[in-house]
């Protein structure tokens, strides 16, 4: 695995910032009424999107979730398409017409945000199985949650990719609730890494706030997907800072105890003191990756509302390939 | 005279050709092999079964288990991963053993490989074969016998052909491997042993084009698969009372050709179709709707279906049969709407 330098410390701590600000921001612009539709946010994940995406290249794939934002801006997708797209607007990164659940950049190895809980995971492993066939050091990886963890696709997926050995790595963000249902309430297993283990597979449940817990994980489950070794569970641990979807009124969040510790936790802090401690990062530029972030994501929001709708005649394109 | 081979044949001889020509595709799928790891069939480099109605025999000891996979029983886990296989780069050809199974693995042709394209603006490409079989007349019951083409035909994002016989089995098989869409292609598990002839060469059979295989100036019928064959036996009998029947096989129920449809239908002003789909909201309603508003001025008489009954399909065989449309209750029908020309 390779180890955290001043760059790729640099470049995580530029992402995971540019992830809240992207989200903080979408939060007030949706409340304002200026988005449509459904919008779920990942602010408070941001340590598992950038540690695990750090390890990845264009080449590599991912598999999204409802919750996708994070994991686009993880995996490179351009932040100006990427708000152009929540908007509407033609310029998005879809043209409009996938929005905020199905932003997709197949060129960067984004395989999709998705509408359907559980979608990703044999899309996850038919990439795989083409890195695998191609004979490819490529991996993939299927970013998702808890909730997704009781649905079929988890095993039949994880099962398949067992027996395969594929190269492709079950990064699970375990945000405590799936929807407005706890996660201790809908699973058998305390952890859903335990799981990995009938599947004859590893799993390690980490600390998801922790940034360099989830970067040791999953650069290690990446290194063992690479090499052929086969695939792996890892379960982080966070929460959300905002609710299932916007307009959540989150009555099921915990106003005291543990549960309400997590939340409390930011992980931005947390690895920004970690790096500055370790002299990955200096003080002076935290901070200035911090004003570029916010610099870029106003970018982002300018050249989205700038943006000109799709045409009508859009409507009837891109459904075959001629 | 080229050489005659069977429907089972002619498929699996497109399988193969289409194998042969571009390593991107590859098989998947419950027992296409078959005997996956058993220590004396390996080391004969033997399948098993060749799937359960033997399709693919003979595929895996040629291109080996790498690109003819058996899969576990987990339909949405493979047919899921066909997708994610085609929007990466690879032309998978998955076979559903029986349409029947739609309902595990919906989700990846309603949802998934049918939308990525659309939701990922122009992105994405979804090059994916489903092979499938429909139909009764196998005394296989309720769970293994429906007819689900026309159900698949309503999702946008998805082609779906039914050939009729071996040569257009193989020449469509071709064309759908070829294609960059997605591709249902629904086989009828009664039709395997008809044989027919069949060019030995690598050839197309054009997806979205109906076929004229009778020529009439006074009744068209519409058919989709096996359903050619009761409609070619109903014009052999009304020919005898000099009606002329004008037979047109579907052979793609999305997109579906309207043009010669419509164009029959000018001409003879009578449209029966035959559909082995329940009745409602089926492929031939569709038919009779678009028809209905293109070509009203030009009809002559009501539209007609027939179709299997609203039930599922029954086990007895007497039951069974009455459950297909037959060559009698087409004959039925085709009499009100000719009636004057009797006259």
């Amino acid at each position: 695995m390779d180890k955290l330098t001043r760059e790729r410390a640099e470049w995580i701590y530029k992402k995971m910032n540019d992830i809240r600000n992207f989200e903080d921001e979408v939060h007030q612009i949706f409340s304002a009424g200026s988005i449509p539709g459904f919008v779920h946010l990942y602010a408070g994940e941001e340590a598992i999107a950038t540690g695990v995406c750090a390890h990845l290249t264009d080449n590599d794939y991912i598999t999204s979730t409802h919750r996708g934002h994070g994991h686009c801006i993880a995996k490179g997708c351009d932040l100006d398409k990427m708000m152009a797209e929540i908007y509407g607007k033609e310029t998005g990164l879809c043209k409009g017409k996938g929005g905020s659940m199905h932003i997709a950049d197949i060129d960067k190895g984004m395989l999709g945000a998705n509408g359907m809980v559980g979608g990703g995971f044999p899309i996850a492993i038919g990439a795989a199985l083409r890195n695998k066939y191609l004979k490819t050091d490529d991996v993939a990886v299927c970013f998702f949650g808890d909730g997704a963890a009781n649905e079929g696709t988890f095993h039949e997926s994880i099962n398949m990719a067992s027996i395969w050995k594929l190269p492709v790595v079950f990064v699970n963000e375990n945000n405590s609730f799936g929807e407005a249902t706890p996660q201790k309430y809908a699973s058998g297993s305390e952890h859903i890494a335990d799981r990995a283990s009938a599947y004859g597979i590893p799993g390690e449940t980490v600390d998801g706030k922790d940034l360099m817990a989830v970067y040791e994980a999953a650069g290690k489950a990446i290194d063992r997907a690479r090499k052929g070794e086969g695939p792996s569970i890892i379960e982080c641990v966070t929460y959300r800072n905002y609710g299932h979807f916007e307009g959540d009124e989150q009555k099921y969040k915990a106003k005291e105890g543990t549960e309400k510790e997590l939340a409390e936790r930011d992980c931005l802090k947390e690895f920004r003191k970690y790096a500055i401690s370790k002299k990955l990062l200096s003080a002076k530029k935290a901070d200035g990756i911090e004003e570029n972030s916010v610099k870029d994501i106003e970018h982002a929001i300018k050249f989205a509302e700038e943006s000109p709708i799709p045409k009508p005649e859009s409507l009837y394109e891109d459904v075959f390939v001629d | 005279m080229a050489r005659r081979i069977t429907f089972m044949k002619a498929i699996n001889e497109g399988l193969d050709m289409a194998m042969e020509k571009d390593e991107r595709v590859i098989l998947l799928g419950e027992d296409i092999a078959g005997g996956a790891g058993v220590e004396h069939l390996e080391k004969e480099n033997e399948d098993a079964w060749g799937g359960v109605f033997g399709v693919t025999k003979g595929l895996m000891p040629k291109y080996g288990r790498e690109r003819v996979i058996d899969t576990p029983i987990s339909e949405m886990g493979y047919m899921g991963a066909s997708v994610g296989a085609a929007a990466t780069g690879l032309r998978p050809v998955p076979e559903l053993m029986f349409n029947d199974f739609i309902g595990f693995c919906l989700d990846t042709v309603l949802a998934q490989g049918s939308k990525m394209r659309y939701m990922f603006g122009g992105k994405a490409k979804i090059p994916m074969t489903i092979r499938t079989c429909h139909g009764a007349g196998a005394s296989a019951a309720a769970q293994h016998s429906g007819s689900y083409y026309g159900i698949l035909a309503s999702i946008p994002g998805i082609k779906v052909v039914v050939p009729s016989n071996p040569y257009d089995a193989k020449g469509l098989l071709i064309s759908a491997i070829e294609d960059d869409n997605v591709v249902v292609f629904s086989e009828d598990k009664t039709l395997y042993g008809i044989k027919d002839e069949v060019p030995e060469e690598y050839y197309k059979v054009e997806i979205g084009k109906a076929k004229i295989k009778r020529e009439g100036k006074d009744l068209t019928i519409v058919t989709i698969g096996k359903m050619l064959y009761v409609a070619l036996e109903v014009a052999d009998q009304l020919a005898k009372d000099g009606i002329e029947v004008e037979v047109i096989d579907l052979i793609t129920v999305a997109p579906w050709d309207q043009e010669t449809v419509i164009n029959s239908v000018k001409k003879t002003g009578r449209l029966i179709v035959i559909d082995e789909a329940n009745p409602h909201n089926n492929t031939a309603t569709d038919i009779a709707s678009v028809v209905g508003d293109q070509a009203f001025d030009y009809l002559d008489g009501p539209i007609k279906k027939v179709c299997a009954p609203n039930t599922p399909v029954p086990f007895a065989t007497n039951l069974e049969q009455l459950y297909l449309p037959s060559a009698e209750r087409v004959l039925e029908t085709a009499a009100e709407l000719i009636e004057d020309l009797k006259k």
